[in-house]
């Protein structure tokens, strides 16, 4: 899995660190998404694809 | 439970998360999937941000690459809004008077800009609800263009504060003291209010609108209950939205500000709803419609498992945001009128959050001002019902 953020949409939401602790996080000033890991391990699949899922900026895309 | 064929009326955010859902939980057999806007799906917050100021292009607001809605393998009918329900017949009628079976309903239809009703539509007057809406906007915002936008709730505020940006005039009129009063209370409202008096925007509160001025065919003023006539080269009514259930009408469907559902989002059997049009009762906070971008995605995806025998009460805590100028403000919860108390930093300056609790010290709703990781923090106070020390 890859995973690629877009900052420029990002909203701070917070939404993929909810769903995902271990590979989002918000940077402290404006709340945009920090990647821990861009390709992390597959149990932590189904945590990435909700995190993708439930962003309300669309701004998580998640490959394979 | 299996479904043959599932129709879905309305394809925003939350009729296409619905869509989605019901492929990848297994739904395998037709999706019909129907629109009187003829776009592909696009998102609506950005309309009254980045694309208003001309930051975004058109394109950036596609809800999805083309090939993921190929990848739905639905039948789309885009541009043809449905006019009608037959629940007893199972089908909803198209405008075009086709007659599309389904045993699977899903409800999506959103809500439409409310409007005033001596506001003919005159160029230079606008809503703001769809692309073409804020296309038509952005054309005419433009360096010294007299901007009157009548209500200062979170689109008035926003586009206020995009035209303001802009290098308009920008005039805002509303009826309470306070922007943002009736949805964040009065310490935060005149906090918004000073940001925006700020930026040189002039707020009218207190104050209604009582007729408007043409000239030659185009809007050119307006004029308040007190008689006092504004410059409006631009008018933007934000005065908030309405359900869009007119094509329910006599279905047997219960319509009362949206479609009434309950708590699994299901509104007869077989019939489900989502996003803004829906009316369920949240099994914590009550019965709830929600005009969010947040809530249209999980509510989707909740109304979708429904439909296939995955009930789960839908008990989302709500979340929003609003970009002003270079302020985000974030809210999670179910905020009233009642005012804010800050548990980090001053409602008056800087950033802050703050927390709105119930009568034995429970956290009902948190708001931040350019505080988005304490904001998450305190999103966990909001779900274990805790006390925090203000």
């Amino acid at each position: 899995m890859k995973i690629h953020i877009d900052e420029d949409k990002c909203v701070g939401g917070g939404q993929c660190v909810l769903a995902a602790p271990e590979v989002f996080d918000q940077r402290d000033d404006d709340g945009i998404v920090i990647l821990l890991q861009d390709s992390p391990p597959s149990d932590l699949d189904a945590q990435v694809h909700e995190a993708a899922l439930l962003c309300p900026a669309l701004a998580i895309a998640v490959e394979g | 439970m299996t479904l043959d064929q599932v129709v879905v009326v309305g394809v925003s955010a939350a009729g296409l998360t619905a869509a989605e859902t019901l492929r990848r939980e297994g739904h395998g057999g037709r999706l019909v999937l129907v629109d009187g806007d003829p776009r592909p799906p696009y998102d609506r917050p950005p309309l009254s941000k980045q694309l208003l100021r001309g930051d975004w292009a058109e394109d950036k607001l596609a809800l999805r690459p083309s090939s993921a809605l190929e990848a739905l393998d639905a039948e789309w009918r885009l541009g043809v809004p449905a006019d009608h329900l037959d629940l007893g017949a199972r089908h909803v009628r198209l405008a075009d008077g086709a007659e599309v079976a389904f045993d699977g309903l899903v409800i999506a239809t959103g809500v439409r800009a409310r409007r005033l009703p001596f506001v003919s539509g005159s160029p230079g007057a606008h809503v703001l609800r769809t692309v073409e809406d804020a296309l038509a906007l952005r054309r005419e915002l433009v360096p010294g263009a007299a901007v009157v936008v009548v209500g200062a709730g979170f689109l008035g505020t926003e586009a206020a504060a995009v035209a303001a940006q802009i290098g308009c005039h920008v005039t805002v009129i509303d009826p309470l003291d306070l922007p943002l009063q009736r949805q964040l209370g009065r310490r935060i409202g005149g906090r918004v209010a000073q940001l925006h008096r700020d930026h040189g925007v002039t707020l009218l509160c207190g104050r209604g609108v009582a007729d408007v001025r043409e000239k030659d065919g185009r809007t050119v003023g307006v004029v308040l209950d007190d008689g006092a006539e504004i410059v409006a080269d631009v008018l933007l009514v934000a005065i908030g939205a309405e359900p869009v259930t007119d094509w329910l009408r006599g279905s047997g469907l219960l319509l009362d500000d949206g479609v009434q559902c309950d708590e699994f989002c299901q509104a007869a059997p077989g019939v489900v709803a989502a996003g803004d049009v829906a009316s369920w009762l949240h099994p914590a906070l009550g019965r709830l419609r929600l005009e969010h971008r947040m809530n249209a995605t999980e509510q989707g995806m909740a109304a979708a498992k429904t439909l296939l025998g995955q009930r789960t009460p839908f008990a989302p805590v709500p979340y929003f945001w609003s970009d002003q100028y270079d302020v985000r403000i974030q809210v999670y919860g179910r905020p009233t009128a009642d005012d804010f108390a800050a548990v980090e930093g001053s409602l008056d300056e800087g950033p802050f959050a703050a927390v709105q609790h119930d009568a034995d010290g429970r956290v009902t709703a948190v708001a931040g001002w350019n505080m988005p990781r304490q904001l998450r923090a305190l999103r966990q106070a909001l779900v274990d019902q805790q006390p925090v020390s203000c």
